[in-house]
């Protein structure tokens, strides 16, 4: 019952955030129900962009009140939002000074390594930074659907070794992942130690013809009397 | 008249520096020309004749200014009150494009900066809070947010350079820190957007129970068509303000219930057409929508190609083909990241090749110097971006461009 009624009002005051970074996005007195619902965010394991934001703009008009660790929330949040580009979106919000700083320059890090699809780099940076990454619950789950994401896009079949590589698990816990895709997204296991991805727009190219500049052959056919 | 986007060094492009005294102005002393004008133009506004109006204000006033006011400002509203039944809200007008031509020509100081800001805030609360019974041409409707905006891009500026400052201006900026705060800023178009219902008014003519847009923005149920048309271009002004701030998502957001796909009102005025696309190209860039950008630029670049010539005589002649070789710079960005040749228009076409082909072609190369291209391009076209916080009066400020202009670079590693 009481889960229940913090439920709702979880619900009620996200509600009321929303509509304030609606209707009343431009106002300082706000700064701290953005704040809270960062940490809202991360807790319930929601997401909302514009609210982030909408408080990153509040910190670049008052960089006094900026706090370094909802920022940091923020763009791990936004990482696992990825592919969408929120990350250099809530970055070009970020004054350079810091995000020379840490526990930025790390985040830009990873953020790097996932864009360019070095998967590998990107664990091994993970696990030296588990402490700051820890604090945001489906951290690793997020990123692991990207990567799973992006073999998608890439490969008809995905050799076992990359996969694990690219979502940083093996043995039995792979397996799960495996079969996890495929009642979801239809992946099935190949022969040998392959996976089979299905076809869509990215992984299977093909020749398109061109609609628009196509002229009917009857259109030119008139005119073959006059060139022989 | 609005001002040049990229009058982004107020002291040093125009090295006038006026001190009243060096230049014989007697703030008081109308000439018979300028009463002829107020009084006329006060007539008209009275009568709620916009096609005269619309004389007055875009050539009319140029006139005058290169004739008589090249290097001086007009004369001051406590001058010309009594020649207008010292009407309010037409003196509020009057100071406007004071300012407007003081910015434009001459080099505003930090208290002139300040006076603008507190009559715009008049100007701008009686607009929103009054009963206006007014009609004024789009283009100065235009003008007037373009203008705002413009001033507070050149007061942040301005601002940012710490360096050439004297003990009196900083006493000053401290003192006046509400003056272009961007948060007044902000609320004041947001308020314009608000105030006249202009969302649901385009929401309702999709249904066709509105005729705004068929209208011009006009209205001619004995109306008045300020607050509306204000309403409208300040989404744009929105769009452009988050621009300046790096806000992209947001500003497209602001945009949204102008469908750019359809006829509207943003296309009446060149220069509302020119500010709104460029802004929402470059959002798009910035998002990576390379193709929404490259789609819009084309439309517009081809407008422009096509129809520059009518506007030659026009004071916004230089903005328009500036604007147009920045548009040009950042399709060549577009098209070298995202290469969709087939959406441009082979004028378009041959055109970037012209001025863009070589530089392109090196843009495509994955090399060190490739970089460096992007980075001109990029740093050459961009709108100039704004610190909107007061700045430390110790320190100075770190330029903004570089920092976007990494992240564009950043998908190239």
């Amino acid at each position: 019952m009481e889960r229940e009624m913090q439920k709702q009002q979880q619900e009620e005051s996200s509600y009321t955030v929303e509509q304030l970074v609606t209707f009343n996005p431009y106002n300082p007195d706000i700064l701290p129900d953005l704040e809270n619902y960062v940490n809202e965010q991360v807790s319930s394991q929601t997401y909302s962009l514009d609210a982030n934001l909408c408080l990153l703009r509040h910190y670049q008009f008052e960089p006094d009140r900026m706090s370094i660790q909802i920022v940091s929330h923020i763009l791990i949040k936004a990482l696992m939002a990825m592919p969408a580009p929120d990350f250099s979106l809530c970055l070009f919000l970020i004054p350079e000074k810091v995000q020379m700083e840490e526990p930025f320059k790390t985040l830009i890090v990873l953020s790097h390594y996932l864009e360019t699809g070095r998967f590998c780099q990107f664990w091994d940076e993970v696990a030296k930074s588990r402490r700051l990454l820890e604090a945001v619950p489906g951290f690793e789950q997020a990123i692991q659907a990207y990567a799973g994401h992006v073999l998608s896009l890439t490969y008809q079949k995905v050799p076992r070794a990359v996969l694990a590589e690219a979502i940083n698990i093996e043995g039995p816990s792979l397996d799960k992942f495996i079969e996890h895709q495929a009642v979801n997204s239809g992946w099935a296991l190949g022969k040998g130690q392959l996976i089979v991805i299905p076809k869509n727009e990215f992984n299977h190219p093909e020749l398109k013809k061109s609609g628009g500049d196509i002229v009917p052959l009857e259109h030119i056919a008139r005119i073959f009397p006059i060139l022989g | 008249m609005s001002a040049s986007y990229d009058y982004d060094d107020a002291d040093g492009h125009r090295q006038m520096q006026l001190s009243q005294q060096d230049i014989a102005y007697d703030p008081n002393f109308v000439p018979e020309y300028v009463k002829s004008f107020v009084v006329h133009l006060y007539r008209h506004i009275r009568e709620k004749n916009v096609y005269e109006i619309h004389q007055m204000y875009e050539t009319s006033f140029h006139a005058l200014s290169d004739r008589s006011f090249k290097d001086t400002p007009w004369p001051s509203v406590d001058a010309v009150a009594h020649y207008v039944d010292n009407d309010h809200v037409f003196c509020l007008l009057y100071r406007e494009l004071w300012f407007r031509h003081l910015f434009a020509r001459l080099s505003p100081t930090l208290k002139q900066r300040i006076d603008s800001w507190d009559n715009y805030c008049s100007l701008f609360d009686v607009l929103l809070h009054g009963v206006v019974n007014m009609q004024l041409p789009n283009q100065w409707l235009w003008d007037m947010v373009d203008e705002f905006v413009y001033q507070f891009q050149s007061f942040c500026q301005y601002r940012a350079k710490m360096k050439n400052k004297t003990e009196q201006e900083i006493v000053l900026l401290r003192q006046y820190d509400q003056a272009w705060n961007v948060y007044g800023v902000l609320n004041y178009l947001q308020a314009f957007v608000e105030k006249s219902a202009i969302i649901q008014i385009l929401d309702r003519e999709k249904e066709g129970l509105e005729q705004f847009t068929a209208n011009d923005g006009y209205d001619y149920d004995g109306g008045s068509n300020v607050l509306k048309v204000l309403g409208y271009f300040s989404m744009v002004g929105l769009l452009r303000v988050h621009c300046l701030l790096g806000d992209y998502q947001t500003g497209l957001k602001c945009l949204q219930p102008i469908d750019i796909s359809q006829k509207g009102v943003y296309l009446i005025v060149i220069g509302s057409h020119i500010a709104t696309i460029y802004h929402y190209g470059f959002a798009c860039l910035m998002l990576r929508r390379y193709v929404d950008t490259i789609r819009e630029f084309n439309k517009i670049l081809l407008y422009i190609y096509m129809t520059k010539q009518f506007h030659q005589k026009s004071s916004q002649y230089e903005q328009i083909l500036k604007k147009n070789e920045q548009m040009y710079a950042l399709l060549a960005i577009c098209i070298s990241l995202c290469p969709q040749v087939n959406l441009l228009d082979e004028t378009v076409n041959s055109q970037l090749c012209e001025k863009y082909g070589e530089k392109m072609v090196r843009m495509q190369k994955f090399e060190e110097e490739a970089f460096s291209i992007y980075d001109e391009l990029f740093s050459y076209a961009c709108p100039k971006f704004i610190t909107p916080s007061a700045p430390c009066f110790e320190e100075p400020l770190v330029n903004y461009n570089q920092v976007h202009c990494n992240h564009v670079n950043l998908p190239l590693l």
